[in-house]
């Protein structure tokens, strides 16, 4: 019987066998992996995109008193949502310039819609009337669930993802011997070597942040990834309740008595939580049963001050205003969890924070793209006829293209649709989607039909030109362009032009040093590889 | 049938592999998460733990997975780390 030595040659150490995983695992899911890096690098601007996705809505320079306003929105929810079980809404803070708000619609039969959801405006407490967009939503959503299919699936595939992301990133510093001497050799315009060498501290530099972020990339998620220990432990009602109060503020829904009793002052009890945590620093209200009897009321507390989501909040008796309970800490376990969350979304960030989040995480979306386009200019030097590539390399060539180039014509695409769309179209914040989708596929149609050199210049430069002149056209659009912003200190709309142009500006970097890059040519080789160190050197 | 022997022998280890990697190591991670519930703490703080430290548990056994010498090896490293796990398990599954 033949020994179970594998299709490896004996004495391949364990680098090459890392780096063997390390290539094929990054290039499984490298386009998935980046699409996902981008999109949830620019939802650290999520509110502030919503913001400029709706420019109906005014700036707002002064955030009102969340007390007021939650009281403002209580009794239009009162209207909204008469007899709700549930509904919850987010006070507006710095970043937010409307009030979010859910809720559970009332004896909703089974099969009905049983959620209701809408933005509100802080002043008037009416339903904000503004263009049907997802906003920056759509970018949050997208980068954890995708689009177009069960929010489940998506979900396992960005869950699958973020674990070949995170064997990637172990393999890859197993790979990786001199990872920290590498970090400083840089050799530019080398090939494949100064591919490699940005791959390299493009990584190196936000290791921790790449490692801390697809790992509490997979807890947010976690009880849909790992529910065993959840179904073998939690088996009553009961059980359920507490791991439930160990996660969120959401107060659940028991039954109502079925006696009318008004809503006490949340106004008061806002105050309350203002008291402890900060005139600013309330996250959201939440009412069960509101009108009845047994109503309940959370009050939260915001993002700031620390770096947990674990919930903490205000329990009241909703008819009387009377404090039940203050729920301000939970277990060791949980509390871990919460941290790790945070870390993830990073909403404790002030503004400096947040600049540095979104930097790191756009290192970390090159770090996937470089690997990406490694991959490819490595195993170009080795095809036996360049001008005639053979399929896989092809399709991986013009995947990074569509992948990578297009992504960013398409995500400019998206917000293209929202000043370009009328207001009056039928369904129209998923055809502002759909269009993202659309353009995205006309992109990959482009990278196939032309030589991929070309394909990656013209799509650079098509998004460098459609970043450029996104301001223009929001100044053609909407009454708020770049000088007026300016002037009226109008951060969100004036940072949003500024940001374009620096964007605009690395994609028209990216595009010339594409288009003069002159690949080598193939240097000669010896016929008979020499073994180095015993192994056979299999890779460039 | 000798080509698909032939194609057997060349990739059935590699495909060994690549099922030890995925599904074994997820049943590993899944087996640590409900062997956490016998640690010393409440049973929500337990769940918690267990669901945290299986990602941990399910790359470390890709890495495992392809880091020895042998398909056969990768199995084996992975059923020893179950015994002891499933021992933990048990009662509580």
């Amino acid at each position: 019987m033949k020994t179970d030595q594998d299709a490896r040659p004996a004495g391949r150490g364990l680098r090459q066998s890392m780096s063997d995983l390390h290539s094929w695992v990054g290039l499984l899911l490298g386009w998935v992996l980046y699409a996902m890096f981008l999109t949830g690098t620019v939802s650290y601007f999520k509110d502030e995109l919503s913001q400029w996705m709706r420019p109906e809505l005014p700036a707002q320079i002064q955030v009102p008193d969340p007390a007021v306003v939650a009281q403002r929105i209580a009794d239009e929810l009162g209207t909204v949502a008469p007899g709700s079980p549930q509904w919850s809404l987010r006070l507006p803070d710095a970043r937010n310039n409307s009030v979010y708000a859910f809720w559970r619609t009332a004896g909703a039969a089974p099969g009905q819609r049983a959620f209701g959801e809408g933005n509100f405006d802080a002043a008037t407490g009416r339903t904000v009337t503004s263009r049907g967009t997802l906003g920056g939503d759509f970018f949050y959503r997208f980068h954890f669930q995708f689009h177009y299919m069960p929010v489940v699936w998506g979900r396992w595939i960005a869950g699958i993802a973020a674990m070949f992301m995170l064997v990637a990133i172990v393999s890859g510093v197993i790979t990786h011997k001199k990872i920290f001497t590498d970090f400083f050799t840089f050799r530019w315009g080398r090939g494949q070597r100064s591919w490699l060498d940005a791959h390299n501290a493009l990584s190196v530099f936000g290791l921790p942040f790449h490692a801390m972020i697809t790992y509490t990339g997979l807890v947010t998620l976690m009880a849909l990834y790992m529910p065993w220990g959840e179904r073998a432990a939690i088996r009553t009602a009961a059980e359920r309740q507490q791991l439930t109060a160990e996660l969120s503020a959401f107060i659940q829904p028991g039954k109502p008595s079925g006696e009318t009793a008004p809503l006490a002052s949340v106004e008061d009890m806002v105050r309350q939580a203002q008291e402890r945590w900060g005139r600013d620093n309330v996250g959201r209200v939440t009412a069960t049963h509101a009108g009845d009897a047994a109503a309940r009321v959370a009050v939260a507390r915001g993002d700031g001050g620390r770096v947990s989501m674990s919930p903490q909040y205000l329990e009241f008796e909703g008819s009387t205003g009377r404090l039940l309970a203050v729920h301000e800490g939970v277990g060791a376990a949980a509390e871990t969890r919460g941290v790790l969350y945070a870390l993830h979304l990073g909403r404790f960030s002030d503004s400096v924070t947040r600049w540095l989040y979104f930097l790191v995480s756009l290192a970390g979306t090159a770090m996937v793209g470089t690997g990406l386009v490694m991959w490819i200019v490595k195993r170009r030097q080795k095809l036996p006829d360049p001008e005639r590539p053979h399929v896989g390399f092809r399709v991986v060539e013009r995947l990074n293209i569509a992948g990578i180039a297009g992504l960013s014509v398409a995500m400019t695409a998206f917000l293209w649709a929202n000043r370009l769309l009328p207001v009056t179209l039928a369904d129209r914040a998923n055809w502002e989607i759909h269009g993202f989708f659309i353009v995205w596929a006309l992109t990959l149609l482009h990278a196939v039909l032309r030589p991929a050199k070309k394909a990656w210049v013209e799509q650079l430069w098509l998004a460098a030109a459609l970043l450029a002149l996104l301001p223009v056209l929001n100044a053609v659009t909407t009454p708020r362009p770049f000088w007026h912003s300016l002037g009226a200190g109008d951060r969100v709309f004036a940072g949003m032009d500024a940001m374009c142009w620096a964007l605009a500006g690395l994609h028209a970097a990216l595009a010339v040093r594409t288009q003069r890059h002159q690949p080598k040519p193939r240097p000669a080789r010896k016929p008979v590889r020499e073994p180095v160190n015993g192994a056979v050197l299999r890779e460039g | 049938m000798t080509s698909m022997a032939g194609w057997g022998r060349r990739f059935g280890p590699l495909v060994s592999r690549m099922a030890a990697a995925l599904f074994g190591g997820y049943a590993l991670a899944a087996l640590a998460s409900v062997a956490a519930l016998a640690l010393p703490m409440s049973k929500p703080q337990a769940v918690l733990t267990g669901q945290m430290a299986g990602f941990a548990v399910y790359a470390g056994a890709v890495i495992w997975v392809f880091a020895v010498r042998s398909a056969r090896r990768a199995w084996a490293g992975l059923l020893v780390v179950a015994a002891p796990l499933l021992v933990a398990a048990w009662p509580v599954w």
